[in-house]
C-alpha cells in the first residue's frame, strides 16, 4: 500500500489552478502538441494534502490515500481536558482562556470539563479553576513536580490518560506546553496539532476540527484527528476569551494517587534566572507600536518606542525585525512569537504575512503605516495611512502633544 | 562524542511575494535553504567538536534534493550527512516524522547527543524533537540557549522560558532543541567547501532502516488535512494619503474621536 495522485490526461486542460494552490510548488503545466497543457505533478515535493484535487474544477486530479489506523475504540474516550500549567504556583493565563474554550466544546459534545493541575503543593490552586468552568480538576501534588522537567510532567500526564481516557486535550503553546505536549501525544501515539486559532466540533463523529495557519503560505488548514484519541491540540494565549470567574462553583476535585517509582526523571533543575526585560510583557498592552521590515534599522525603533510611551503602550515587532536583531525575541508577535488582542495596534513597515497577522488579527483596531499601499496590511488596517513612517510618526506623536496642551 | 544534528529543507521565504490574487506565495524561483532555526544546531553540534572532539552527523528526511542541504552542513563543519529518503515517507506528519528519523538515527549506531533547531520555519510546530527523543527513549530538553557537555556522561544547559531561564542538568544521550541565542552561525570556509563537494551522502530507505510500514508516511499519521483555504481578509478601513502632516492629523483625530488619545 502507498498513497497515489495520479492526473487524468484525458480531463485535464491545462489551466494550472492546481499549480497556483499546489502549497509545496509541486505541480507545474506541460505544453502538449495539438492538445490542451497538461499538469504534471513532482512526487517528490507531493505531501499528498489534496488540495490540488479539491482545486480542480474537471476532476482530473485521483488521490488516493492510505487511512490512519488505530486500534483504539473511540467510545471509551469521553471528557474535554485542559492542562493547568503553573509555573511556581501561578497559573498560566492562556489556561482560563483554554477553560472558556473548553467549556464550548464539552457542551457541544455533551461532556464535562476537566482541568490537569500538577506540581508541589498547588492543591489551593483547583478551586480558581472550578471558578472559571472545570467541572473536575485532577491534582498530582508531589514535591518531584516543584519545577517543570519533561520526564516526570510527560510520565504523570500520560499515565493519566491512559487510565481517565479524555477525547479532547487542550494545552498552552507555551514553552512549557510546547515541550512535553509533543512527548506525551507521541507515548500515547496519538496527533497533536500547534497553534490552534480556532476549535470546532463535529457532533457526528466528534472530531475536533483544528485550524491553523498552514505551510508558512498565505492560507490556513483544517486538521482532523479522526482514528486517534485524545485529541491533542495547543493553542496561543490570547488566542480565546478568558473565562469570567464564577465564585463559589461546585466541582469535584480528585487527587491523583503519584507513585513516584513510576517517573522516570533523567534530567535535573539547578535553578532559574530571571530576565528583567521579560516584565514587560507587549501581551498586556492596550496599546501597541510595532515595527517590521520597513522600519530598516534598529535605531528606528527608537521613534516607536516613543511614540508608544506617549500613548502609554508597549512595543512590538515581526519577525523580520527581531530577525535583523534590531528589537530582542521577547517583543515579536506572530506566529513564532506572542499572540495580542490590544484596543489599537500600529503596524510600522510591516507589510502583514499571515505569520504575523495570526498574532494580532483580533486587535479592536488596527493602524498601518506603510509606503506600499497594496500591502496586506494596509488592505486590511482600519486606518491605513501611506507613507514614510519616518515622516508620519513624528507628525503623529506632535498632533497628540497639540491635542493633549489644548484639552 | 557521536553528536547527531537533525536538519530540514524549507523553502526561503523570507523575500517571497504574495501572490495577490490567490493570496498565497509566489512558490516560482523560490531557493531551498536549511531551515534557520537548524542552522544554529549545525553551529552548536560543531562548536562541541571543536571543544571537545566529536563525529558531528546531520540527518534531514526530504526528497532526493534535500541533499543540498546535508552538503551545506558539511560545509559548515559537519563531517557526514545522511538522508532519509522514501516516496513511503511522503505525506508524513509530525509523529510519522519522528518515528522515521528517531529509527533512522537507531540504524546509525551509538550516539550521545541530537541536536534539532526549535522548529521549522515551514510548519512551525517545534512537535518533530521531542517526538525523536521520546521514540529513542531518552530525556530531551527544549528552548536551549546555552549547553555545557560537563563529561561524557552529563550536560549542563539554559533553557529559555517566557520569565528567563531554566539551568538544568542532563543524562547523556540526550536530545536538545536550541534557539537564536545560542550562537551566531559561521560561513562555511573554502576548505568545507570543498569537503562538502567530495562528501558521500548516506540514503537510506525505510526498509534499510526497517521502519513499519504502518507508522511511517500517511499510514503513520494520526492527523489529517481536511481542508486548505485561504482566510478571509479582514475588509479595509479608511486609507489616509498625502502629506505626512495631514495623514497623521486625520488619524490622530480619529483616535480622539474615540476617546482613545
Amino acid at each position: 500500500m502507498a498513497n497515489s495522485i495520479k492526473v487524468l490526461s484525458d480531463k485535464c486542460v491545462g489551466c494550472g489552478q492546481c499549480a497556483g494552490a499546489c502549497p509545496f510548488g509541486a505541480i507545474s503545466t506541460l505544453e502538449r502538441p495539438e492538445q490542451f497543457k497538461l499538469a504534471v505533478i513532482d512526487l517528490n515535493k507531493c505531501a499528498y494534502c489534496g488540495i490540488c484535487s479539491q482545486t480542480c474544477k474537471f476532476s482530473a486530479i485521483e488521490l488516493k490515500k492510505d487511512a490512519s489506523q488505530s486500534s483504539v475504540d473511540k467510545s471509551e474516550y469521553r471528557g474535554v481536558w485542559v492542562y493547568a500549567e503553573q509555573r511556581r504556583g501561578e497559573i498560566a493565563g492562556v489556561v482560563y482562556e483554554l477553560l472558556n474554550e473548553g467549556k464550548r466544546l464539552a457542551k457541544q459534545l455533551g461532556t464535562t470539563l476537566s482541568a490537569v493541575l500538577i506540581g508541589d503543593g498547588i492543591k489551593s490552586k483547583a478551586q480558581d479553576l472550578i471558578n472559571r468552568g472545570a467541572d473536575k480538576v485532577y491534582v498530582c501534588d508531589d514535591p518531584i513536580f516543584i519545577e517543570f522537567q519533561d520526564d516526570p510532567y510527560t510520565s504523570i500526564l500520560t499515565q493519566l490518560i491512559k487510565k481517565e481516557k479524555p477525547e479532547i486535550i487542550l494545552m498552552g503553546a507555551t514553552n512549557i506546553g510546547r515541550s512535553f505536549s509533543s512527548r506525551v501525544a507521541a507515548r500515547v501515539r496519538t496527533g497533536l496539532t500547534a497553534d490552534c486559532t480556532s476549535l470546532e466540533i463535529d457532533v457526528e463523529t466528534r472530531n475536533l476540527q483544528q485550524t491553523r495557519p498552514a505551510f508558512g503560505g498565505n492560507i490556513m488548514a483544517t486538521i482532523l484527528t479522526p482514528q486517534h484519541r485524545p485529541q491533542m491540540s495547543t493553542v496561543r494565549r490570547k488566542v480565546f476569551k478568558e473565562a469570567k470567574v464564577e465564585e463559589g462553583r461546585k466541582g469535584e476535585i480528585i487527587d491523583c494517587k503519584v507513585d513516584v517509582a513510576t517517573l522516570v526523571n533523567r534530567t535535573k533543575f539547578l535553578g532559574f534566572i530571571k530576565d528583567a526585560s521579560s516584565n514587560v510583557n507587549v501581551g498586556d498592552a492596550d496599546i501597541i507600536v510595532s515595527g517590521g521590515r520597513g522600519v530598516g534599522k534598529s535605531e528606528g525603533f527608537k521613534l516607536l518606542e516613543e511614540l508608544a510611551e506617549l500613548l502609554g503602550g508597549a512595543v512590538g515587532a515581526s519577525r523580520a525585525a527581531v530577525d535583523s536583531d534590531w528589537i530582542p525575541y521577547s517583543r515579536q508577535i506572530g506566529q513564532t512569537g506572542k499572540t495580542v488582542a490590544p484596543k489599537v495596534y500600529i503596524a510600522c513597515g510591516i507589510s502583514g504575512q499571515i505569520q504575523h497577522t495570526v498574532g494580532m488579527s483580533s486587535s479592536d483596531i488596527i493602524i498601518a503605516i506603510n509606503k506600499d499601499a497594496s500591502c496586506p496590511m494596509m488592505q486590511t488596517a482600519t486606518y491605513a495611512l501611506e507613507g514614510d513612517l519616518y515622516e508620519i510618526i513624528p507628525n503623529i506623536a506632535k498632533e497628540i502633544k497639540t491635542i493633549r496642551c489644548n484639552d | 562524542m557521536d553528536i547527531i544534528v537533525c536538519i530540514k529543507q524549507v523553502p526561503n521565504t523570507t523575500n517571497v511575494q504574495i501572490d495577490h490574487e490567490t493570496g498565497r506565495l509566489k512558490r516560482d524561483g523560490v531557493e531551498s535553504i536549511i531551515n534557520p532555526f537548524d542552522e544554529y544546531a549545525v553551529e552548536e553540534g560543531v562548536r562541541i567538536k571543536e571543544k571537545i572532539g566529536a563525529k558531528v552527523t546531520v540527518i534531514t528526511m526530504g526528497p532526493p534534493q534535500a541533499e543540498a542541504a546535508l552538503r551545506e552542513a558539511i560545509a559548515k563543519g559537519a563531517d557526514e550527512g545522511v538522508l532519509v529518503s522514501d516516496r513511503a515517507f511522503g505525506g508524513a506528519d509530525t509523529l510519522a516524522t519522528s518515528y522515521a528519523l528517531s529509527t533512522a538515527i537507531k540504524s546509525l549506531g551509538k550516539f550521545d547527543m541530537v541536536i534539532c533547531g526549535k522548529q521549522a520555519s515551514d510548519g512551525d510546530t517545534a512537535q518533530v524533537g521531542p517526538g525523536i527523543a521520546e521514540m529513542l527513549d531518552i530525556p530531551h530538553v527544549a528552548y536551549v540557549k546555552k549547553a555545557e557537555a560537563a563529561d561524557d556522561k552529563t550536560i549542563k544547559v539554559e533553557r529559555m522560558m517566557e520569565d528567563g531561564y531554566d539551568l538544568i542538568e542532563s543524562a547523556l544521550p540526550v536530545l536538545l532543541t536550541v534557539v537564536k541565542e545560542i550562537n551566531n552561525p559561521r560561513v562555511a570556509s573554502l576548505k568545507g567547501k570543498m569537503a562538502a563537494k567530495k562528501a558521500v551522502i548516506k540514503i537510506l530507505d525505510a526498509a534499510t532502516i526497517g521502519a513499519d510500514a504502518l507508522k511511517i508516511g500517511l499510514n503513520g499519521s494520526p492527523t489529517q488535512v481536511m481542508k486548505i483555504f485561504t482566510p478571509p481578509q479582514r475588509t479595509g478601513g479608511e486609507k489616509f494619503t498625502g502629506e505626512a502632516r495631514e495623514v497623521a492629523a486625520a488619524l490622530v483625530k480619529r483616535l480622539s474621536d474615540l476617546s482613545l488619545i
